[in-house]
C-alpha cells in the first residue's frame, strides 16, 4: 500500500518495512534482560530514486537510530530493508561489504566523524582503498576530484582534521561519502553542528551534488525550515514511530497528525506581521520513555486532540489521501473498528 | 581561506603529493628538545655497549689466575688501567659495564616489546570484540592475581635446564628471562588499552569506517591502534625500566643469568655487599640504568607528541 506514491513513475530505491531497533536493558546483579529501549519501533517507508526524504522529530525520537539502522550500522532487531532491490535487513556485515558503496552516510558531528590521526587525503581515500583497486596516482586524482566537487582547496590534502573549520570538516565528510559514487546517502543532521551561514553552504552543496550526481538522500534533521527547503517528502517521527509521511508542500500547508501540527507551529515566521498571528501549540508534559511507551497511540499522553480510543488502540499507519500517510485515529475512520494492533 | 585562486604554475609548487606520515613525525620529533637529548643519550649508551668492547678489549670475566696479583687488584678505585675500577675479584668494571649493558638493554627492550605486544593484543581484542571481552579480561585478572615472583621462580626452575641444553646457556637463559618478564607484565597495558578501545569504538569515525565497510582487521590497524598509541607509548617506556629491574632481581635470586655473567642488575647487587667501603661500584650501574630509563622515557614522550597531529607543528 505504501508504494502508491504520487511519483509512482520513479523507481523505489530504499524500501523499509517494519524496521525495529531495540536496545536491550539489563538490570540487577545478574544483568538480566528486563526490557528494551524501543528506539525505532516498527517503521515503514519508501524512498524513491532521486528524491530527498526529510526525517524530522524532536531529539531522542529515534531519527538518527533509524538512519543508522537503515544502512545497517547496527544489527537491527527486526524488519526488512531493501536497498536497490537487495534485502540487507538481516545480512551479515561481511555480506554487506560489497553493498556498502551504494549507501553512505554523512555524520552529525564533523569533528567526531573524522579520525584525528589521518590526513584529509587518507580520510577521503579510505573508501577507495577499501573498495577499488586504483593505483596510487589514480587514487590521488580521484581524491582531488572529490575535493574539487565539495569545494575544498587541493592544497589541503596533507592537513589533519583539527586544522579545519566545522564547515570544511563537514565537506570532508561529504567528500568521503561521495567517494564511491553512492546512490543513497543518509545525512544524519549534517548541519546541526554548524553555524547558520555555513549551514546554507552545506545544504546548497548537498542539493547541487544531488542534481549533478542523481543522489537520493534521507535527510535527518530537527530543523524544520531546512527540511522544507531541501526535502521532497517529509516523514515525522515521534517516540520511535513514523506518525506522518507526506509530500513537503502538503505537510507544511496542512499537517494531518496533531504532533506534526504542534511541531510545525514552532517554526518561526520570517514575516513579523504574520509572526504575531502565529498560533503556537504548546505540548504539555514530557516525551514518555521509549523503554516504556504508553498503551495505544504513543502520542496520547500529550495530544491536544486525544480521544478515548487513542489510549487503547494503536493507530495504524495508513494512506489517507494519495501520497499522504498518517498514523492517527482522527484520520482513517476504518481503522477504529478493526481494533487490532499491527504485528509487533 | 577556502578558495584562493592559484595559478597553474604555482599549483604544482603548492600541491605536494601526500607525504609519508613518518616524515611529519620525524620533523616534529626533532623539535622536542628533551626527546632529542634522550635519543642522543640512548644512542650513546647503545654505542657504548656495542662498540665499546671493540675498543676496550679486556674480557669482562677475566680473573687474574695468579692469586696474589688478583688479590692486589681487587676493589681498586679508578685508575688508567681500570677507568671504572675493579670488582671484588679484580675484574675490570668498564668491561663488565659494557657486557652487562648489552644484556640488560637487550632484555629490557625485548621483554618490553613482548609485554607491550601481548598487552596491546589482549587489550584490543577484548575492547573491540564483545564476545572475547569477558574471557580475556578474566584471564588478565587471573594473571594479576598470580604471585609473580613464585611464578617466575617456578618457570625458571622448570624450563632453564631444558632451554639451556637446547639453545646454550646464554641464549636459553635470555629467552627464558625475556619470556618470563614479558608474560608476567602485560596486564596493566592490556587494561589501559581495553579501556581506550572501548571509548574509541563508540566514536563516530569508527562508525563512519563501518559504513564504508572496513573489515575489523583494518579498522583496528587504521583507526583504533593509532589512537591508542599514547598510552601504549607510556606503558612501553615504563616497561623497559621495569624489565631491567626485574631481570636484576631474578639474577639476584640466582635464577637469572649465571653469577659470572655480567648484567647491570647483577653488578648492582654484587656491589651492594660492599656499599659501605666502595660506594662508587653501586653508582656506575645505577647511573647506567637510570640514564637508559630516563632517555627512553624522553624518547617515548617525544614520540607520543610527534605521533599526535594535533600537537604536531606547535
Amino acid at each position: 500500500m505504501l508504494d502508491a506514491t504520487p511519483k509512482a513513475a520513479a523507481k523505489t530505491l530504499v524500501s523499509v518495512r517494519g524496521l525495529k531497533m531495540y536496545f536491550p536493558i539489563h538490570t540487577g546483579l545478574l544483568r538480566r534482560h528486563t526490557g528494551d529501549v524501543k528506539a525505532v519501533d516498527d517503521i515503514s517507508f519508501d524512498i524513491l530514486e532521486g528524491e530527498t526524504l526529510g526525517l524530522v522529530g524532536e531529539s531522542g525520537c529515534g531519527k538518527s537510530t533509524a538512519g543508522r539502522a537503515l544502512i545497517r550500522l547496527y544489527d537491527i532487531t527486526g524488519g526488512s530493508v531493501k536497498i536497490n532491490g537487495v534485502e540487507i535487513g538481516q545480512a551479515e556485515q561481511s555480506v554487506l561489504r560489497p553493498m556498502r558503496p551504494t549507501m553512505q552516510m554523512v555524520f552529525q558531528d564533523p569533528q567526531a566523524s573524522l579520525n584525528p590521526r589521518m590526513t584529509l587525503a587518507s580520510i577521503i581515500g579510505e573508501p577507495l582503498e577499501e573498495h577499488t583497486k586504483l593505483s596510487k596516482v589514480e587514487k590521488l586524482a580521484r581524491i582531488y576530484e572529490l575535493m574539487d566537487a565539495v569545494g575544498l582547496n587541493r592544497t589541503f590534502a596533507n592537513r589533519y582534521p583539527h586544522e579545519f573549520s566545522g564547515g570544511q570538516r563537514q565537506r570532508i565528510g561529504i567528500a568521503r561519502a561521495l567517494a564511491l559514487n553512492p546512490k543513497f546517502i543518509v545525512c544524519d543532521e549534517p548541519i546541526a553542528a554548524l553555524d547558520v551561514s555555513i549551514q546554507a553552504q552545506v545544504v546548497n552543496l548537498l542539493e547541487e551534488l544531488q542534481d549533478r550526481l542523481g543522489l537520493t538522500y534521507l535527510f535527518i534533521s530537527h530543523d524544520l525550515s531546512m527540511v522544507r527547503h531541501i526535502a521532497d517528502r517529509v516523514a515525522v517521527m515521534y517516540l520511535g514511530k513514523v506518525v506522518e509521511l507526506s509530500p513537503r508542500d502538503e505537510i507544511y500547508a496542512d499537517p494531518l497528525h496533531p504532533y506534526t501540527e504542534a511541531l510545525l507551529s514552532a517554526v518561526p515566521e520570517p514575516d513579523p506581521s504574520l509572526e504575531n498571528t502565529r498560533e503556537r501549540i504548546i505540548l504539555k508534559g514530557d516525551v514518555p520513555s521509549p523503554a516504556n511507551p504508553p498503551d495505544g497511540c504513543n502520542f496520547c499522553t500529550r495530544c491536544p486532540k486525544v480521544m478515548d480510543i487513542c489510549r487503547k488502540v494503536e493507530p495504524q499507519f495508513i494512506e489517507v489521501m494519495p501520497g499522504r500517510f498518517v498514523a492517527c485515529h482522527l484520520h482513517g475512520q476504518t481503522n477504529q473498528t478493526t481494533n487490532q494492533k499491527p504485528a509487533g | 581561506m577556502t578558495d584562493i585562486p592559484v595559478k597553474p604554475a604555482d599549483l604544482a609548487k603548492v600541491l605536494r603529493p601526500p607525504r609519508s606520515q613518518w616524515r611529519d613525525v620525524w620533523d616534529q620529533f626533532k623539535t622536542h628538545k628533551g626527546a632529542l637529548v634522550g635519543f642522543g643519550v640512548f644512542i650513546f649508551i647503545i654505542a657504548f655497549v656495542l662498540l665499546g668492547p671493540i675498543v676496550w678489549r679486556i674480557s669482562p670475566t677475566y680473573i687474574n689466575p695468579n692469586v696474589v696479583e688478583m688479590i692486589k687488584t681487587r676493589n681498586l678505585g679508578p685508575t688508567w688501567d681500570h677507568p671504572l675500577g675493579t670488582d671484588q675479584l679484580g675484574r675490570d668494571m668498564l668491561a663488565r659495564m659494557m657486557a652487562g649493558g648489552k644484556v640488560s638493554i637487550a632484555v629490557g627492550l625485548t621483554a618490553m616489546s613482548l609485554s607491550i605486544f601481548l598487552g596491546t593484543l589482549v587489550g584490543v581484542l577484548a575492547g573491540y570484540f564483545r564476545r572475547l571481552d569477558g574471557i580475556l579480561m578474566r584471564l588478565t585478572d587471573l594473571f594479576l592475581a598470580l604471585p609473580l615472583l613464585p611464578l617466575l621462580l617456578v618457570m625458571v626452575m622448570l624450563f632453564r635446564d631444558a632451554l639451556a641444553s637446547r639453545l646454550g646457556v646464554e641464549t636459553g637463559t635470555f629467552l627464558l628471562i625475556v619470556g618470563a618478564i614479558g608474560v608476567t607484565s602485560w596486564m596493566q597495558c592490556a587494561r589501559i588499552v581495553r579501556g581506550e578501545v572501548l571509548a574509541l569504538k563508540e566514536r563516530e569515525f569508527v562508525l563512519a569506517a563501518r559504513s564504508i565497510g572496513t573489515p575489523p582487521r583494518r579498522m583496528i590497524l587504521r583507526h583504533i591502534l593509532p589512537n591508542v598509541m599514547s598510552p601504549i607509548m607510556v606503558a612501553a617506556t615504563l616497561g623497559i625500566a621495569n624489565a631491567i629491574i626485574t631481570e636484576s632481581a631474578l639474577s639476584f635470586l640466582g635464577l637469572g643469568f649465571p653469577p659470572d655473567f655480567p648484567t647491570w642488575g647483577r653488578l648492582l647487587f654484587d656491589a651492594v655487599d660492599y656499599l659501605q667501603e666502595y660506594p662508587i661500584r653501586v653508582i656506575w650501574p645505577g647511573i647506567a640504568i637510570s640514564l637508559t630509563v630516563l632517555s627512553v622515557n624522553y624518547i617515548g614522550d617525544g614520540l607520543r607528541d610527534a605521533l599526535d597531529p594535533r600537537i604536531r607543528g606547535r
